[in-house]
């Protein structure tokens, strides 16, 4: 059997989950499920939705596992809940990343003042250099319009103080050397064997012949600076309180 | 100007040329502007004679035509090319008959597969056999389907098994006599697989050869309990025949359910093995199994390559084999021996042989409910994609997936007619996706690559790799001047140097090959061929 694509298995009921232990892989990759899938309703901290809070697994009634994933694959009848089309391990590693909520705790930089923590981003943090949000900012670092709806806020504190910490793929930073010596530096967007396409550091689209490159990779390190002891921690809670506040359009 | 002839001599002639016999198929070498069968000859090297395109024009190569499908599904189908006419089929199960040279359509045949078709990954058809006047396909729901290649008009139409039971056809049937032979897929849904010959003029079954024995038959204590009547061992690539011996080749299908073996207990005959049959009766002659008691989906399902080569100072008849589960092997083809075996990607699973060619199993290296990482992953270090034997660099060329691996988890099923048997599923080692259908910027180290690799039979040692940036679903077609066709699925077409693997030509076909290209020449001018998206694409030398 080949396997071709995302939606090929379709599962019988398996083993109880708990037997499976998850890698971190796993647990991102159930990240970004939950944030495709998920997170319109029930919010990045899964508690969006009244008497739900996923990410400390309480529910209006008990389920296990294994009812966990059905309701997941299939909805509940008579609610707002629908149907997904996911396979039995990609609603898996949506629990597992659900788990991974309840024990990485809650941002440790307290409340903030959003308006203030604009200024910040806009000012001071110098963060538009690489990061936009709406119109306003660069479009080489992931863009951070939706980003409180997409991500938990420890997850944003962590990524202003350890930008290394995580990194999700299509966020990696690409750097190209041609043989003239000139370096080209910015967002993969596709690559194969023989070419590259970028979205370069000064937010041009880019296409390269790799025979005209003399190295090209991705960088081991993040561009993104830590704000640690750059900023003070009302300044954090700040910038942390205003980007949980952009849900898009 | 050509010569004119009287119109009776023409209507004869052209009659005559079109009448494919056994004798023609059998020595399909000997004419090399066609391209007879699937995999150009009987011995399935998909090498072609033609040498009017060599490594110091094949820069000049340009597009001749592309005849865009009216399929969304992969075009896997290598055509035929008869006396100046193309067969080909475009996905689930129409025939279309095309003028090589220009692409225009003579005509199409439109079969509509029963809605109980559920081929397990994709609506797919690899290709047509002939014989005579007559185009032989086998469809998604099961029938096989005899075709006038002269009009397109169905002559029978004879059901091979329950599409609703989870039967299905997608490789290209193949002729030998009077007798075409096609296998069954469905290794996903618990079917017992076979193989089977029907006569070319009635469609009425001659001989049925069970991939797994039933009660009585040898080999049929290698299923405990009744799990022989659900083990899967589907065919869903064409074999190959030697005239000579008489004797037909398949390579057999994964045992079911694909990653949990328990119940299954024993060797599990003849899944993820090649059976040698004889060409009138269907018994066996041999078999040798590559992966016994098989719980990681290896299919045997790879092309069975003939090479007669001189192995050890004594020329012998071989088959030459890249299996799915990362061992290039030699065998003797007249008697199954196993003659070499040995790694052409990374394996983790077996460690080696023993004196009759039984794998060696690496302990703990089986699927658990936690997961365990194997070598290669569940697409195999190659799978389908035929793979080419050239006699004159004396080379072996094999589509692989290189350092590439799976988790496999394994968990009980239930067998339900017509439902998918499995056992669950293995998944990427990167995290949750697989690794096809990953967008191509988010791809890590990891998952390893694709590459063209190139071995030499007598050693298995690698003698040069091409390297890809993606990994690849594209067979491989070499040609008696030392170029190499293929391609992968960024969606490119390219030629390499068969002699050293130096890129030479590219062209970018915006789909990814999943297809093995072929030749043929039309008035001299020869043509390569390849399907690609869901389009064919032909290239012949600018004039």
């Amino acid at each position: 059997m080949r396997i071709l694509g995302l939606s090929i298995f379709v599962l019988a009921a398996g083993q109880l989950m708990a037997q499976h232990t998850y890698t971190p892989a796993d647990i991102q990759e159930g990240g970004r499920l939950f944030r495709v899938n998920c997170v319109l309703c029930h919010g990045p901290e899964g508690d969006q939705v009244a008497g739900i809070d996923l990410g400390h697994a309480r529910f209006r009634q008990a389920y296990s596992d294994n009812a966990l994933v059905k309701i997941i694959q299939n909805g509940i009848a008579g609610t707002s809940m629908p149907p997904h089309n996911l396979q039995e391990f990609q609603t898996e590693i949506i629990i597992a990343y659900l788990r991974s909520i309840a024990t990485s705790g809650r941002a440790v930089s307290g409340n903030g003042d959003a308006a203030r923590g604009k200024a910040i981003f806009e000012g001071k943090g110098g963060c538009t250099a690489c990061h936009r949000v709406g119109t306003n900012g660069s479009r080489v670092g992931p863009d951070l319009s939706d980003i409180g709806a997409l991500r938990r806020t420890v997850e944003i504190e962590r990524s202003l103080l350890e930008p290394n910490e995580e990194v999700l793929p299509q966020n990696r930073y690409y750097r190209a050397v041609t043989k003239q010596g000139e370096t080209i530096t910015g967002r993969l967007l596709n690559i194969d064997t023989f070419t590259v396409q970028m979205l370069d550091s000064k937010e041009r689209l880019v296409s390269l012949q790799r025979s005209d490159l003399r190295e090209s990779g991705f960088l081991a390190d993040s561009p993104m600076p830590s704000y640690r002891n750059k900023l003070t921690a009302q300044e954090l809670a700040d910038v942390v309180t205003y980007l949980g506040s952009l849900k898009g359009l | 100007m050509t010569r004119r002839l009287p119109l009776s001599f023409i209507l004869v002639a052209g009659s005559l040329a079109a009448q494919v016999s056994f004798d023609r198929l059998v020595n399909a070498d000997k004419e090399p502007q066609n391209w007879l069968t699937y995999s150009g000859t009987m011995m399935s090297q998909r090498y072609t004679q033609l040498t009017q395109i060599t490594p110091a024009n094949v820069k000049n190569l340009e597009l001749q035509w592309v005849f865009q499908a009216r399929s969304l599904e992969k075009f896997e189908a290598t055509p035929l090319v008869v006396d100046g006419i193309m067969y080909t089929v475009q996905a689930p199960n129409d025939v279309v008959a095309l003028d090589p040279v220009t692409g225009r359509v003579f005509w199409s045949y439109s079969y509509a597969p029963s809605t109980d078709a559920r081929p397990c990954c994709g609506r797919v058809n690899r290709g047509v056999a002939i014989a005579g006047d007559t185009l032989f396909m086998g469809t998604i729901d099961a029938h096989l389907i005899a075709v006038d290649a002269k009009n397109g008009r169905p002559l029978w139409n004879t059901t091979v098994a329950e599409a609703k039971a989870g039967y299905a056809i997608t490789h290209a049937p193949l002729v030998i006599k009077d007798k075409v032979i096609v296998g069954v897929a469905g290794g996903e849904y618990g079917i017992r697989g076979f193989i089977a010959a029907y006569d070319v003029r009635t469609g009425k079954e001659v001989w049925r050869f069970n991939t797994i024995p039933g009660p009585g038959e040898a080999g049929h204590e290698s299923w405990s309990g009744d799990s022989w009547k659900t083990g899967g061992a589907s065919v869903w690539v064409t074999g190959s025949y030697d005239p000579a011996l008489n004797l037909t080749y398949w390579g057999i299908g994964n045992a079911g359910p694909d990653y949990n073996g328990d119940k299954r207990q024993g060797d599990n005959l003849y899944s993820s093995a090649v059976v040698a049959l004889d060409g009138d009766t269907g018994k066996l002659k041999w078999y040798y199994q590559f992966s016994p008691h098989d719980e990681f989906d290896y299919d045997a399902v790879q092309v069975p390559v003939l090479a007669d080569i001189t192995w050890q100072g004594q020329p012998r008849k071989t088959m030459l084999w890249a299996n799915r589960n990362g061992f290039f092997y030699v065998l003797d083809r007249a008697t199954g021996k196993f003659l070499l075996g040995k790694p052409f990607v990374e394996v983790n699973w077996a460690n080696g042989f023993d004196e009759i060619g039984r794998p060696k199993r690496v302990p703990g290296k089986v699927p658990t409910p936690e997961g365990t990482v194997i070598f290669p992953g569940n697409q195999g270090g190659t799978n389908w994609y035929s793979p080419s034997f050239s006699p004159h660099t004396g080379l072996f060329y094999i589509p692989s997936w290189v350092n590439y691996s799976s988790v496999y988890i394994k968990a009980e099923e239930d067998f339900e007619e017509g439902k998918r048997f499995v056992g669950t599923s293995p998944r990427s080692v990167i995290g949750g996706a697989a690794a096809a259908g990953a967008k191509i910027n988010t791809r890590r180290e990891d998952e390893g690559y694709g590459a063209i690799r190139a071995i030499d039979p007598m050693t298995g040692d690698r003698k040069w790799e091409y390297k890809m940036n993606d990994v690849t679903d594209a067979g491989v077609m070499t040609t008696a001047s030392d170029l190499l066709f293929s391609g992968g699925r960024e969606g490119y077409f390219y030629a390499l140097d068969a002699r050293n693997g130096e890129l030479l030509w590219k062209a970018a076909v915006g789909g990814g090959v999943a297809s093995g290209p072929m030749s043929y020449a039309v008035n001299g001018r020869q043509y390569i061929a390849v399907s690609a998206g869901n389009a064919l694409f032909v290239y012949a030398l600018k004039q």
